[in-house]
């Protein structure tokens, strides 16, 4: 009897052995995988309450990841040499290519983000997410870290001018995004603290300096985004509605689909943006800290692999992409709990619709791929 | 030249290893932000959230309660409740709207000239909500809109409640109606205890009585989604814990009115301007209370147009005002038996002893001639026949030697002067004059000196003194009980709708009026049998089943001057002579009292006293002309 449990328990590992080695095959890395197989499906039964038990909804967001995970596999299978290379050509055709927008967008009078590639809809802004990060890494690879000042001024070039083309779509938030993404690079790769306050003291005084040159409507419409809930009706109505919800959920929320709040339409944007709210609602404070741990873990295991990873291209990407990944979710819960203004950030790998899904999946095969080739780096 | 820096990897590696760490530490941070904006939000003002979110998903629907019933005193419905029709329509279920119009517009169940307005009022509802197109709906209408009712899709015909009045204008001055509620209205009532009632009482029970008939409204908690719309389930649940509070009815009241009696009033008086008002002398209870003209009170609670209130408002004959309770007029000769009783208690005057009439009266020490009404001759009078044949010259002079502080003085117990304290509002009071009250009243000095020759006047009713008919009836049951003193009332009880358990409300006695001898009372009620049977009425007490007692009066509107006759028929009907009558019967053991007013009547003898006897004769006869038995 016991000799069969060992071999019984010896059965078990070298099926684990057995996993691990077609992990290893495939270039993926397992507890990552799990944390965002855990977020995915979670959002999943969420989406299918706050979707108004929509299934077509929930199968297009089952179509969108599985998509998403196919390019995980397919970046993470990529040599990260090849990746470094060819990131100058990406970068400069993701610029292009938002040259093309811009142009059919002026053209076509109205907000253009996409380009028609008669399957599907190609946003250049979501390729940027991903290119922007790239090309500061790239740029500093070469360089001596902290970087100089004549490389930050590159940088700022690298970094604005795709931020500018995203804006003037006009995606603010997406703008911002991307701009996000490229600042994480220079902060990880060693950014001095002086520059970083003298820049936070230089925005401030820019914001000063706006303030006393608006007229009173505009202040308004300022205050009215940084404080929504003096306008209850217009720009508060979203942000009131959701702290109801997540407030009335209390600790154990109301119940999987059971959200008055969300069921009954009270609450705006119920399965995008503010999809965290209905979390919240429905399964309350545990159900909100669960979501929370699982976007730790994972945001931990990339900043982890990055760590572990050994030229600074990798490095730099690899940090940026874990951190970035990290900002979305503060941004999204942040605005839905009424600490941040309102801004359409979705949460990621929960909230339903755009690419985002499959720019956020892609990024993590990326950050695979960085960091299972890790010894072939440099050779 | 600066110095070439080339890669040092190590400390490149340890340099990100070390802003690695520090972004841990604020992701760390970020995260116990949020937890901590997470723990504010759902366990330090969970309950407050769950307040706001109870608030979004539930809509109380009121449930009107119904109004209580108004009976007569022998349980007859005056005023009851009864399903009003009214054309609604659900926009969102109607093909097309302005055909449906048209189409309404053609059957004539809506007018053309307010489509515009149906069409604006469709506009501003939500998609889902009923919206009324047409109020009113008669049984024609209802017919005719039910046979065509399948090329109507989303139009429904729906009740509600409404106050409804069987005998139409029947005693609408005692009953006063239901009205839209009013701004008005809502500075002084409970809007939350109002929400979902429509109507008001205005004026008369309806009015004073508006407590205890209004009821307490229930209300039905609806699951309503963000538009507003009621909703069956919210995502996969059916919520349970949705409340209903039944309404509770108003209650019943039971007036004390004879509805048989008012009606006899009212048909007696009709076509005239005046009031009527009948007392039990032995409670204070009204019998009937007429002011006509009067009005329909059902079209206030079906709403009122304003051409049709333009019409009562514009009316000469003022069918809002309320006579019996407002009107203030001079009592004329009715009050000569009070002034008799002032006379006799305060030993001014022998009953037996004759004054001599010869039409007209010289005051002492004055050039002023007071006349006889109609310049009449009444020769050697007494007390007794001074009453029974409304002898002015005899009363010109007693008036005179009692003096008007103690005619004052002794008519304020009979009620003149102010309000009866009857248990409606709106009452107003006459004026009962006196020295004091000429001082106050008057502005200038030479106006404020009370002078001898109106304390002539007042001795048969003239000058200043005015009274309104329901403080005359009061006065006339109080000389009916030789000075028992009522307040006079509407409502005798209220009845519980739920378990029809009647609570009677205890008449209100105020006492009696003091100091007066039984053999004066005597005297004086014997003057008052006199009129009915010899005196001024005579031809109107003739072949009564039952000894009756009265008073006839007439209240000059035009004042003749002293050396012109007057002369009915030479004036405008409106400058007329008021005709007075109070009366109560029977005479020994009196049972009724009233006060008859006919504006513009003439005399009091011929247009108001035959009034009295129908309701007198309605209210002590039975079928077979015999005085029923006292219940």
């Amino acid at each position: 009897m016991i000799y069969e449990e060992v071999t019984a328990g010896s059965r078990t590992r070298r099926t684990l052995s057995g996993a691990a080695r077609v992990l290893l095959e495939l270039r993926i890395d397992g507890p990552l995988v799990v944390g965002l197989s855990l977020i995915a499906a979670y959002g999943l039964v969420v989406l299918y309450s706050a979707s108004g038990q929509s299934l077509p909804t929930v199968l297009r967001t089952v179509a969108r990841l599985l998509l998403g995970a196919i390019a995980m596999l397919l970046l993470a299978r990529v040599n990260p040499n090849f990746l470094r290379r060819s990131t100058p050509w990406l970068y400069l055709g993701g610029c292009a290519l938002l040259l093309v927008v811009a142009a059919i967008g002026h053209s076509g009078m109205g907000a253009q983000r996409w380009l028609d590639l008669g399957v599907f809809r190609f946003q250049p802004s979501e390729l940027m997410k991903l290119a922007v990060p790239m090309m500061c890494a790239w740029y500093l690879h070469e360089r001596p870290l902290p970087p100089t000042w004549s490389a930050l001024a590159m940088l700022a070039v690298v970094i604005l001018v795709p931020v500018a083309l995203v804006a003037v779509q006009p995606d603010l938030g997406t703008a911002a995004l991307i701009a996000i993404a490229g600042a994480l690079v220079i902060v990880l790769a060693g950014l001095r603290l002086r520059f970083m306050l003298a820049l936070l003291a230089l925005g401030a005084a820019a914001a000063w300096f706006g303030w006393s040159f608006m007229h009173d409507y505009q202040r308004k419409r300022v205050l009215t985004f940084l404080n929504p809930q003096t306008d209850p009706l217009g720009a508060g109505y979203h942000i009131i509605q959701s702290q109801i919800a997540i407030g009335s959920g209390g600790v154990f929320g109301k119940g999987w689909m059971n959200g008055s709040q969300a069921q009954l339409e009270f609450l705006p944007e119920r399965s995008t943006d503010f999809i965290f709210a209905v979390i919240g609602e429905e399964f309350g404070l545990l159900g909100l800290l669960l979501l929370l741990l699982l976007y730790v873990f994972v945001v931990g295991r990339a900043i982890y692999l990055a760590t572990q990873t050994q030229d600074t291209y990798a490095r730099l990407l690899a940090g940026s992409l874990g951190l970035t990944f990290f900002v979305y979710v503060f941004i999204n819960a942040g605005m839905v709990t009424g600490l941040l203004p309102v801004v359409g950030v979705p949460l990621p790998l929960v909230s339903y619709g755009g690419s985002s899904v499959v720019t956020l999946l892609a990024g993590f095969g990326i950050l695979m791929a960085l960091y299972s080739r890790r010894k072939l780096v440099g050779s | 030249m600066p110095a070439v820096r080339i890669k040092d990897h190590w400390r490149e590696q340890r340099l990100f290893d070390q802003r690695s760490l520090a972004c841990a530490a604020i992701i760390g941070l970020a995260s116990i932000g949020l937890i901590v904006r997470l723990f504010v939000l759902q366990v330090s003002r969970h309950e407050y959230y769950a307040d706001l979110s109870q608030g979004n998903r539930v809509r109380n629907e009121p449930i009107p309660a119904a109004r209580g019933l108004i009976l007569d005193r022998h349980g007859e419905v005056i005023a009851g409740n009864q399903p009003a029709y009214q054309l609604e329509l659900v926009p969102e279920e109607v093909p097309d709207v302005d055909k449906t119009l048209a189409n309404l517009v053609g059957l004539s169940l809506i007018r053309a000239e307010d489509v515009g307005e149906i069409e604006r009022t469709i506009d501003s509802s939500r998609t889902f909500d009923s919206v009324p197109i047409r109020l009113r709906m008669s049984d024609e209408d209802v017919a005719r809109f039910a046979v065509r009712r399948f090329e109507f899709p989303g139009l429904d015909i729906k009740t509600r409640q409404t106050r409804w009045y069987p005998h139409g204008d029947l005693a609408v001055h005692a009953l006063g109606y239901v009205g839209a509620i009013s701004e008005q209205d809502l500075k002084h009532i409970d809007r939350a205890a109002y929400a979902g009632t429509a109507l008001i009482g205005k004026l008369g029970v309806e009015s004073t009585f508006e407590r205890e008939l209004h009821g307490a409204n229930g209300f039905r908690e609806l699951l309503v989604n963000a538009q507003g719309r009621s909703v069956e389930r919210q995502g996969a649940f059916i919520p349970t814990n949705l409340r209903t509070r039944a309404p509770t009815a108003g209650d019943d009241l039971m007036l004390t009115i004879d509805l048989t009696v008012q009606r006899v009033a009212e048909s007696a008086l009709a076509g005239h301007r005046g009031a009527v008002v009948a007392l039990d002398p032995n409670n204070g209870d009204v019998i009937a209370l007429v002011s006509l003209p009067g009005f329909d009170p059902t079209m206030f609670g079906r709403g009122i147009t304003a051409a049709e209130y333009g019409t009562l408002q514009g009316d000469i004959d003022r069918p809002l005002f309320n006579r019996a309770l407002r009107g203030t007029y001079p009592p004329g000769s009715t009050v000569k038996p009070v002034i008799a009783l002032a006379g006799l208690t305060y030993h001014v005057v022998d009953p037996e002893a004759h004054r001599f009439c010869a039409g007209s009266y010289h005051l002492p020490g004055s050039s002023f001639i007071y006349r006889e009404y109609h310049n009449e001759h009444h020769g050697a009078v007494n007390l007794d026949d001074a009453i029974a044949r409304s002898c002015d010259v005899y009363f010109y002079g007693l008036a005179n030697e009692i003096g008007v502080d103690r005619i004052s003085t002794f008519m304020a117990p009979f009620g003149f002067g102010k309000p009866t304290g009857i248990d409606i509002g709106g009452e107003k009071a006459g004026i009962l004059p006196s020295r004091e009250w000429k001082e106050k009243v008057f502005s200038r000095p030479a106006d404020r000196v009370w002078f001898p020759g109106e304390t002539v006047s007042f001795g048969i009713g003239q000058g200043y003194l005015t009274v309104t008919p329901i403080e005359l009836a009061h006065y006339a049951s109080i000389v009916a009980t030789r000075g028992r003193i009522w307040r006079p009332r509407l409502v005798s009880a209220w009845r519980d709708p739920r378990t029809g358990q009647v609570h009677p409300i205890a008449p209100v006695s105020e006492g009696e009026v003091p100091g007066v001898a039984a053999d004066d009372w005597q005297r004086v009620v014997h003057g008052m049998i006199g009129v009915t049977q010899r005196g001024t009425a005579a031809a109107i007490g003739a072949h009564a089943a039952y000894v009756f007692a009265g008073k006839t009066g007439t209240a000059q509107v035009y004042t003749v001057a002293r050396n012109e006759k007057y002369n009915a028929s030479k004036i405008n009907e409106r400058l007329r002579d008021h005709s007075w009558f109070i009366a109560f019967a029977p005479a020994d053991a009196p049972r009724i009292a009233l006060a008859v007013l006919e504006e513009n009547g003439g005399a009091g003898a011929s247009a108001a006293a035959p009034i009295a006897r129908k309701v007198l004769d309605a209210y002590l006869l039975d079928a077979d002309g015999k005085v029923k038995p006292h219940s």
